[in-house]
């Protein structure tokens, strides 16, 4: 990914800022600038997402690419959010553990790293909302 | 009067313990166990580095009490393992708490005290009355050299303040430091782990300049050591402290609180923050918290505070994960798959 690429996306990636349509309530994450529903009628606003949620559904990845292949076998899951959006993202926890519905909250956590002379990307993953 | 507005603490959920690093060594556990008093250590997840332990702090202190991170005006994050050479830790926890674009940013490192640095360049930019908030973190993911003394004992983990003049949960009476150029311990530029001086840290090195510093805060202050109820100090492994503080004259009654080596091991610049952490977690209005931290190179910062009515009411301690709940959530690696964790096998 580029620099620049990846610079753009920070405050999706960093803090879940999605955006609200405040004509029909819904809440869109990675934010969009139309609203799909209400088209010219939405009104579309930024919306920090809370970064709780529960796992819609999920995986265990055991064949991972490079980037990632140090952390596997790992659980990648849709995450509806208590907004209404849903994410594809890392749940942080044993495979054993995980389980549709399971209820979950955000982290900040590394991405990857661009090998170790290149850009290291943060941004958001889930661990069990155990509290 | 400036002191602590709120904070938050970091502490991974994985650990090794003394006994899995001497297995694979083919050292005497008992005997280091008994030589540091440490039993094991906390470790970061793969995903997990400085700047993310940072964060996840910064985070937890903004939870715990509403303050408009627009007002915070500059961060610093101390820590001898950012996870760049060059780009500094601090923005990515501005960005990340929403105090970016307007505030100053830096890293320090100073060994094991660059949060307690922090802390003082914050409480210096909040009296100046150059700006409302100012954040100072101590965190680290701390390296020993597989084998090395320092690899029983190098931890992960970090605790973030809000300094400011507002209700402070807590009043930061006095600060000052004592330093002086002593090389116990040491990192050159592009080597992965750290080299330091054996016992030469010990007398001229964590006892020369704690106590410099701590009687420097006594005196300053007029007061004795039984004046307060808590103390922390710098805890590289849970004798010095200890020692230290009998060499003082504070009891183990007094430093017991802070002292979380034995469960935790040696968080560097995290360490002096997360004991405090750990002690304010339990704090009463007017309890009195001594504290001194250590930098091996070598300088110590010594701080006086008193907590307020604040704490029982300005703030929301539950919305933050405590110290002890952090330290009770634990999983233990074997050796192999920490060596793993740490980045030590080079593919």
């Amino acid at each position: 990914m580029t620099v620049a690429r990846f610079w753009r996306a920070i405050p999706q990636r960093y803090n879940m800022v999605g955006t609200k349509c405040e004509t029909c309530g819904r809440v869109f994450f990675p934010p969009r600038s139309v609203c799909p529903h209400c088209r010219r009628n939405g009104k579309i606003v930024e919306h920090k997402c809370s970064g709780k949620g529960k796992v819609m559904t999920f995986s265990i990845v055991h064949s991972a690419s490079d980037q990632y292949a140090d952390m596997k076998p790992y659980v990648l899951a849709i995450i509806e959010l208590e907004e209404g959006a849903r994410m594809t993202t890392q749940v942080i926890c044993e495979p054993d553990e995980v389980y549709i519905g399971m209820p979950v909250k955000s982290v900040f956590r590394v991405l990857d790293r661009e090998g170790s002379d290149g850009v290291i990307h943060y941004g958001t993953k889930f661990v069990p909302d155990v509290a | 009067m400036v002191g602590i507005i709120t904070y938050g603490a970091y502490i991974p959920r994985y650990r090794i313990k003394v006994e899995e690093i001497a297995r694979v060594w083919g050292a005497n556990a008992a005997e280091i166990k008994g030589g540091l008093g440490v039993s094991e250590k906390a470790v970061p997840d793969y995903d997990e580095n400085t700047a993310t332990i940072a964060v996840e702090a910064a985070r937890s202190a903004l939870a715990r009490r509403a303050v408009d991170p627009a007002e915070i005006k500059a961060v610093y994050v101390g820590s001898e393992s950012h996870p760049y050479a060059v780009k500094p830790t601090a923005v990515t926890v501005g960005e990340a708490i929403g105090a970016t674009p307007v505030m100053t940013a830096a890293d320090y490192e100073f060994a094991c005290k660059a949060g307690t640095a922090g802390i003082q360049t914050a409480m210096g930019l909040v009296s100046s009355g150059m700006m409302k908030y100012a954040v100072a973190i101590g965190a680290d993911t701390a390296q020993g050299a597989p084998g090395d003394a320092l690899e029983y004992t190098a931890a992960a983990g970090g605790a973030a303040y809000v300094i400011g003049n507002d209700d402070p949960i807590a009043v930061i009476n006095h600060t000052c430091s004592f330093s002086t150029d002593t090389p116990d311990f040491w990192r050159r530029e592009g080597e992965d782990y750290p080299r330091h001086g054996g016992r030469f840290s010990g007398e001229p090195g964590y006892f020369k300049h704690v106590t410099g510093a701590a009687h420097m805060m006594l005196e300053h202050m007029g007061t004795k050591p039984a004046d307060y109820d808590y103390a922390v100090f710098h805890q590289p492994n849970a004798k010095f402290p200890q020692k230290g503080a009998a060499m003082l004259g504070f009891t183990h009654d007094q430093i017991k609180t802070g002292l979380l080596a034995p469960r935790l091991g040696n968080t560097y610049s995290g360490a002096v923050p997360l004991g405090l952490a750990a002690v304010l977690d339990v704090a009463k209005p007017g309890d009195r918290i001594f504290i001194t931290s250590y930098g091996s190179g070598s300088g110590s910062d010594a701080f006086d505070l008193t907590v307020t009515d604040a704490i029982l009411d300005k703030i929301d301690r539950s919305k933050g994960p405590s110290v002890e709940a952090m330290l009770a959530c634990a999983t233990y690696l074997d050796y192999a798959v920490y060596a793993r964790h740490k980045g030590k096998i080079k593919v």
